[in-house]
């Protein structure tokens, strides 16, 4: 049995390999990580994928995790449906 | 399956009724979760997807493991109280809906003091700055309040103003009901989804929006669990040593009948034998390093009911279908890489990851607080005064989002947030500056163990001592 997929990112369905070749590709920071991958935009946000991203990838590159700067983050930090914010501003 | 008998809990399994799950039914109790009703069932993969079925990994509403629909809207199903009636199903090919009815109008609340997240930080720093007489409101993303003190059933130590001597959930309910008595506001489900620069928190309650401005703002919003990459880490079966303690302290669910534990830390020591009072067999508790790391106390009482504690070891993969079946494990190097030819296979269907825990702290980073890297405090955590304040005046920390300990110095800089948001809200009184001294003593007291240690060198690193 071939084993199965290894993820790094939940929500996005993310392997290591996936990964891997991203860092062949050249994109070597988290932020151009996640745009490459969609790692941190799923409904958890980047809550379990982003820490084992800092650690995979400080041991693959050889880099202090200090030095990974973590992708910014933005509201909503949680999903939400649109349509609550339909009713924000329109009062005048 | 439900736990019948518990050697220290009693499950109290009131108003049972029914829900659907693709159209089967699903027993359930008042105050249940979805996710906890549909694992007592048997229903382990929520999530399918082209290649194969997910479970669920947190239970406490982080991950993706358990999206469902219900009645039409996604939801996470551990976020979910079951009620009777409800339509739940897996997700499929997701199409919006037009919404049926127009969402409320968008609320401005104007408060005194915001605390997010209702676990020990939040719930003591709630009580010191309603005590003081401020219009405090509490927001918690979940049905019920208390954090992850809910499912802690060790006695706790230290004196009776420290709660020694209780449960973790009982002191959940102490501090929810003093709360209340001093008449902190506690909104549950009600996620904060951020700062926006006008000056207000957006919080969803219900079906409409809040827009909280507040006069100051705790942030004590704890911590996730950390995942480790190996194949087979999504299958259904394989979680964090928390989200077991959900189902069975919490719900009394038994998360499965033959487990192996990552990790020999207190968490993996203490989740172990917890799950022999579930009636859980426990094949084996692996850990990478060479040592033991939690209190040896644990690790005995564990190895005296037969559980092997295999140090230098780390899990390979796990394997299986619909769920997790097996679970291979391997001696690792000095390099900590695994050495080929020592594997050992355990037939599990339960793989519990206790590998340590990441700081929540992404509203802050949000605001823009000043974060720094903190090997020791478990990930980025906010610069913050002796006083708990951020970079952000009036903005504080308090709890695991300030950096990973425990229950007991969550309370305490929790106390230390609320009486620091009281003293800026009020001025600097006489018995508001005494207590929190106190409460800085007490948690100096409670940092002398040997655990502590590393905790207060990394602490030297983020606290930026400012002159009063």
């Amino acid at each position: 049995m071939a084993p199965l997929r290894s993820l790094v990112c939940f929500c996005e369905g993310v392997t290591t390999e996936d990964v891997d070749r991203a860092l062949e590709e050249g994109f070597r920071d988290l932020e151009s990580l996640k745009r490459r991958l969609r790692v941190g935009m799923g409904p958890c946000q980047g809550r379990y994928c982003i820490p084992m991203l800092i650690s995979y990838l400080s041991r693959r590159l050889g880099v202090p995790p200090e030095r990974l700067a973590p992708p910014r983050v933005r509201p909503p930090l949680e999903p939400v449906p649109a349509r609550l914010f339909l009713g924000v501003g329109d009062e005048g | 399956m439900r736990i019948a008998e518990h050697p220290i809990l009693e499950f109290k399994r009131e108003n049972p009724h029914t829900f659907a799950f693709e159209g089967v039914e699903v027993e359930a109790f008042e105050g249940e979760s979805l996710a906890a009703a549909l694992w007592a069932k048997g229903v382990r993969g929520l999530r399918r997807v082209s290649w194969g079925v997910l479970g669920p990994f947190c239970m406490i509403g982080y991950c993706s493991g358990c999206l469902v629909e219900v009645d039409g809207r996604r939801t996470r199903a551990c976020l979910e109280p079951s009620r009777p009636g409800l339509r739940v199903g897996r997700i499929g090919d997701y199409v919006p809906r037009l919404a049926a009815e127009q969402p409320g109008k968008a609320e401005e609340l104007e408060v005194d003091v915001m605390v997010v997240g209702s676990g020990p930080a939040g719930l003591s720093a709630a009580i010191v700055s309603g005590e003081s007489g401020l219009d405090v409101h509490v927001f918690e993303r979940h049905f019920r309040p208390g954090g992850q003190l809910v499912k802690q059933t060790h006695k706790f130590f230290g004196s009776g103003e420290l709660f020694g001597g209780l449960r973790g959930f009982q002191i959940a309910e102490r501090l929810v009901s003093r709360a209340r008595e001093v008449g902190v506001r506690i909104h549950t489900r009600a996620p904060v989804l951020g700062y926006f620069k006008e000056g207000f928190f957006a919080v969803s309650e219900g079906e409409r929006l809040l827009l909280v401005k507040p006069r100051a703002v705790v942030v004590s919003t704890g911590a996730v669990e950390r995942l480790l990459p190996f194949p087979g880490n999504y299958l259904p079966g394989v979680m964090g040593a928390g989200a077991a303690q959900t189902l069975m302290n919490e719900y009394g669910v038994k998360p499965g009948e033959r487990a192996v534990v990552v990790g020999a830390g207190n968490v993996g020591l203490i989740v172990s034998y917890q799950l022999l009072q579930a009636g859980v067999r426990v094949l084996a508790v692996v850990e990478v390093m060479p040592e033991i790391g939690g209190w040896l106390v644990h690790a005995a009482k564990i190895r005296r009911l037969g559980v092997p504690i295999l140090t230098r070891h780390t899990v390979v993969r796990a394997e299986g279908g619909e769920q997790l079946e097996r679970v291979v494990v391997a001696a690792v190097d000095e390099r900590m890489e695994p050495v080929p030819g020592t594997e050992k296979v355990f037939d599990a269907d339960l793989l519990l990851l206790s590998v340590g825990l990441t700081p929540e702290s992404r509203l802050l980073a949000q605001m823009g607080a000043r974060m720094v890297w903190s090997p020791e405090l478990g990930g980025y955590v906010p610069y913050r005064s002796e006083y708990m304040e951020t970079s952000i005046p009036g903005v504080y920390v308090a709890g695991d989002a300030s950096g990973i300990e425990e229950a007991t110095t969550a309370i305490l800089t929790g106390r230390v947030a609320g009486y620091s948001a009281a003293v800026r809200l009020l001025g600097p009184r006489r018995d508001l500056l005494e207590k929190r001294e106190e409460a800085l003593r007490l948690l100096r007291e409670a940092r002398r163990t040997p655990f502590s240690a590393r905790v207060v060198r990394g602490l030297e690193r983020v606290i930026v001592r400012v002159a009063q």
